[in-house]
């Protein structure tokens, strides 16, 4: 296919004009929180002001920012380690040595993912308050992993399914049980399927709002939760929203961007490749 | 010491049998190979033997003792895979390693095997290669290193030769079979290709839809194929296979009309009016100047050291004719064909073959 | 069929896969059921948390109740507005943009990147950034450009705010349709689109004949995984509007959140809960047989 020169330039200024629409919240979030708070509200908005660092400084050692980050570093984390070591040994034994119900266990977890976390509320809540698990680190890292389980669980299905089948059977024949397969085989094999798998996790828990919003309140709040708590009138200082919203995103959207070609997999339960 | 025994072995895949009772021996040292169309579940039947398919019914012994349910690990059988499986990401040496790393080998007796194997596989210029780097065919000599290194009590190949191109396929076909000379070790092979049969095996065995056709060594299955599955499938060009029936018979050779009309007489007490098939190699037909059967030359294939000539004799299926490279028969050309020699075989109704009454 | 042999029965396996399935199977069973069961007993049950004297078996009262609220039916209604709304827009605009970052221009990797950034924006930060820097009507840039343009700036959370918790929505998934829809269009035989050229076709009968009957199957599947998060949309309203201006844009899920965590209503909230449940099922039924016909397992 060959288009004029015009065509192509019309083609470039559009798409970049989308590009920009698109990321110009993200764009203005991070410009406002190098404003001061007078600078940040000032009309017309201002494209030239000072650069200032205060926000920042201000969000890190006065707020709540760094326990909200622990938190949701942990959280995403926790649940992502533990995810993958529940759900490893479920793909790897759907991925090659499938059996006739193998299809409906898949679809079963997909549609466990179906259900709607409000419709479970009022249980989960109250199971949380009765074990003690209300606003505690494991409390989230538990409901966090559960929801992404099944994501998971298709995710590094569809990874280890490119692995040939031969070459498990052969590490079979040469004596390796299940996890020095697991170790010595598909691990190198698959590597770069689980790392997007765990990214795709690590991305899921960290803007998880849900859950994170109704079951903590300060102990184990992570980073959507502080960030909602900007949302009371009286708090609202648009530059260190800002400059709290930025230091949230910034590290997932890098992630997020790492991973773009394997996510759509995760997302679309590889039906979409 | 290796000897495999199949008693009566049984697969079956959600309710569809797919092996229907096979039993067969397998001497030590004995090069034995699974031949047959595809889905005629051989390669079923080898992944039975190494453990990677579980056995349904019936009884698999090695040496005696029955391993049904022994993993595969622990059967002390090599396999060669038929896309050579090889670790991508180990190294050709750690790749023929893997199995003695495993099993806790100490790594000088591990090396001083793989040299060893490397050695004779001329491998060892490579060992420190990826599988990436290599050329299908030192892929293949990896997969059958691996093999080798453990010393298995046999090696089980599930066509190892059909990703090689042509002129590798034989080259490498000879290795092996130079490689079973040295090691004098007991080996599986299944192929559907029947001159990698008939070249490299002690004895062949013919499988067809789950269950064995003819056990036998190359030239009996040339031979005496026992029914008209094995006639046609093993030899190349393939047998003619005609239908004919008795015309008349004097208690020593009868005569038969065959489909299209012709004449054929045979060295063997038959019951006139039976109906039967009559097999006829293309290298056991000639050309004579008149009687036998009439035909006319349809398709000539010159091969440069044959000819190949399919002749219309008013049959179903056109006689194949194997010729020496410088006849010079024409398309359209009227011939008369007679069997060389007394090397017909016949089948009844049931297709099993006719064993002359003096056998 | 066959007949017993000398051997023992077969039934030790060579290789046991249940050891393997038993923790996910295990932890996914209680988790999908346990809950649910719960909600379904206590949509039955007179049960509040404040008000320890409620008590005992309801009936049906609490979905009596809460189908007879005026708030219920319009819970729904706004529900539905708001998923259908966003799946409009982002399904045009994700076809639009794939087809537009499909095409070859000048840095048009990095352009990608940035289309997609939103969806990587976590709710809480989207919506309060669109709601304060963007849709302020004193201080945002919209009130800005309004007013450059000679418009009177909108107050959106005051007079439009369900079309606010849409636009902030829609802008947090067209990433998504975009991103999914793009990777579908790269499978896209490009021998196809020439032979469609060859036969005279142009621009947008290439996309009504060729592109969009190829990009079918990948939209269901966006549709389909849209509407269940979408059903689910929370902290977007939460911090946004928290439901009002009155009732405006409280939707069936912040509705129960409301009974459930601010009334501490547990039967009302269950009740609730039971209707999501099954009116997300209807879509998951859907979606779980698109995706069993399309994913080769």
């Amino acid at each position: 296919m060959r288009s004029s020169p015009l065509q192509k330039f019309i083609v470039a200024v559009l798409g970049w004009t989308v590009a920009l629409l698109m990321f110009f919240p993200v764009a203005w979030m991070v410009l406002t929180s190098f404003k001061t708070e007078i600078d940040a509200v000032h009309s017309p908005p201002l494209l030239v002001f000072h650069p200032t660092l205060a926000n920042f400084t201000h969000v890190i050692y006065l707020g709540n920012y760094l326990g909200a980050l622990t938190n949701s570093v942990a959280i995403s984390l926790g649940s992502t380690v533990l995810g993958l070591l529940i759900a490893m040994p479920a793909a790897y034994a759907m991925a090659f040595f499938p059996n006739r119900w193998t299809k409906d266990l898949l679809l079963w977890m997909l549609s466990t993912k179906m259900m709607p976390a409000v419709g479970v509320l009022m249980p989960i809540y109250l199971l949380c308050q009765r074990s003690g698990l209300l606003d505690t680190l494991s409390g989230l890292i538990l409901v966090m992993m559960l929801s992404n389980l099944p994501i998971i669980v298709w995710m590094l299905y569809t990874f280890f399914k490119e692995v040939p089948g031969d070459i498990i059977e052969a590490s079979r024949m040469d004596g390796a049980g299940v996890l020095a397969q697991l170790r010595v085989v598909l691990l190198p094999l698959a590597g770069p399927g689980i790392a997007s798998t765990a990214l795709l996790s690590i991305i899921l828990s960290w803007n998880e709002a849900f859950w994170s919003i109704n079951l903590t309140s300060v102990n184990a709040a992570p980073l959507t939760a502080f960030i909602a708590t900007f949302s009371a009138p009286e708090g609202l200082f648009w530059a260190k929203l800002s400059a709290a919203s930025t230091l949230a995103v910034a590290p997932i959207l890098i992630f997020g961007w790492m991973t773009q070609r394997q996510l759509v997999r995760g997302l679309t339960f590889g039906a979409v490749k | 010491m290796c000897t495999l025994e199949l008693r009566n072995l049984r697969k079956v895949y959600s309710n569809v049998e797919v092996i229907k009772g096979v039993d067969l021996t397998i001497k030590d040292r004995e090069f034995v190979v699974f031949v047959g169309p595809s889905g005629c579940g051989k390669s079923t039947l080898l992944r039975m033997i190494a453990g990677l398919e579980e056995i349904s019914g019936g009884d698999f012994m090695i040496d005696g003792v029955r391993v049904n349910d022994v993993p595969p690990d622990k059967r002390g059988l090599a396999m060669v895979f038929q896309s050579y499986a090889l670790y991508p990401h180990m190294t050709v040496a750690e790749n023929m390693a893997f199995a003695l790393r495993l099993a806790g080998v100490p790594k000088p007796e591990r090396d001083e095997r793989v040299m060893v194997a490397a050695k004779t596989l001329q491998l060892d210029a490579l060992l420190e290669r990826k599988p990436a780097n290599l050329s299908g065919g030192q892929r293949q000599r990896v997969a059958i290193g691996r093999a080798i290194v453990r010393q298995p009590k046999a090696f089980l190949f599930d066509e190892p030769l059909s990703n090689l191109d042509a002129a590798l396929r034989v080259q490498t076909r000879i290795e092996i079979a130079k490689l079973h000379n040295d090691l004098k070790s007991t080996m599986i092979y299944v192929t559907h290709d029947q001159v990698e049969a008939m070249t490299l095996a002690d004895r062949i065995v013919v499988f067809n839809a789950g269950k064995i056709e003819q056990v036998g060594t190359p030239l009996e299955l040339y031979h005496n194929p026992a029914n008209l599955f094995v006639a046609g499938f093993i030899g190349s060009p393939k047998m003619n296979l005609i239908a004919a029936e008795v015309r008349s018979s004097d208690g020593r050779t009868s005569v038969l009309t065959l489909e299209g009309g012709s004449l054929f007489s045979v060295p063997k007490a038959l019951v006139p009016g039976q109906k039967l098939t009559i097999g006829l190699r293309p290298e056991h037909i000639a050309v004579v100047a008149e009687g036998g059967m009439a035909g006319r030359v349809e398709v000539v294939e010159h091969l440069g050291n044959e000819t190949i000539a399919y002749a219309s004799i008013g049959a179903a299926q056109p006689l194949t004719v194997k010729l020496p490279s410088d006849s010079d028969v024409r398309i359209g050309e009227m011939l008369h064909f007679a069997s060389r020699g007394q090397t017909a075989s016949l089948f009844d109704e049931a297709g099993s073959a006719i064993m002359s009454p003096s056998a | 069929m066959t007949k017993p042999t000398t051997a023992p029965p077969h039934r030790k396996k060579l290789m046991h896969t249940w050891p393997l399935l038993t923790p996910t199977v295990g932890v996914l069973l209680l988790w999908a059921f346990v809950p649910l069961a719960m909600t379904l007993w206590f949509s039955f049950q007179r049960y509040n948390l404040v008000d320890p004297t409620i008590s005992g078996f309801a009936g049906f009262n609490n979905y009596k109740f809460l189908l007879e609220s005026p708030a219920f039916l319009l819970s729904i209604v706004n529900e539905l507005v708001l998923v259908g709304a966003v799946l409009i827009i982002t399904l045009v605009l994700g076809v639009a943009f794939a087809v537009l970052f499909d095409q070859e221009f000048f840095g048009r990797s990095v352009a990608r990147l940035l289309v997609i950034a939103p969806f990587f924006v976590m709710p809480t930060v989207a919506a309060l950034i669109w709601k304060n820097l963007l849709m302020d009507p004193v201080n945002g840039v919209f009130a800005f450009v309004a007013r450059s343009l000679g418009f009177t700036p909108i107050d959106w959370f005051t007079n439009y705010p369900m079309a606010g918790v849409v636009m902030i929505v829609a802008w947090e998934w067209v990433p998504f349709a975009t991103l999914i829809l793009l990777t579908a269009m790269q499978s896209l035989d490009r021998q196809q689109v020439e032979a469609a050229k060859m036969d005279g076709a142009r621009g947008p009968q290439i996309l009504r004949y060729v592109i969009l009957p190829h990009l079918a199957r990948p939209m269901t599947i966006v549709l389909m995984m849209e509407t269940i998060y979408l059903l689910a949309v929370f902290a977007e309203i939460f911090v946004t509007t928290s439901g009002g201006p009155g009732n405006a844009t409280t939707t069936l899920t912040y509705l129960i959140y409301l009974r459930a965590l601010v009334s501490f209503d547990v039967g009302g909230a269950a009740a609730g809960g039971v209707l999501a449940v099954i009116l997300a099922n209807i879509v998951a039924l859907f979606l779980v047989r698109t995706v069993a016909r399309n994913v080769d397992l």
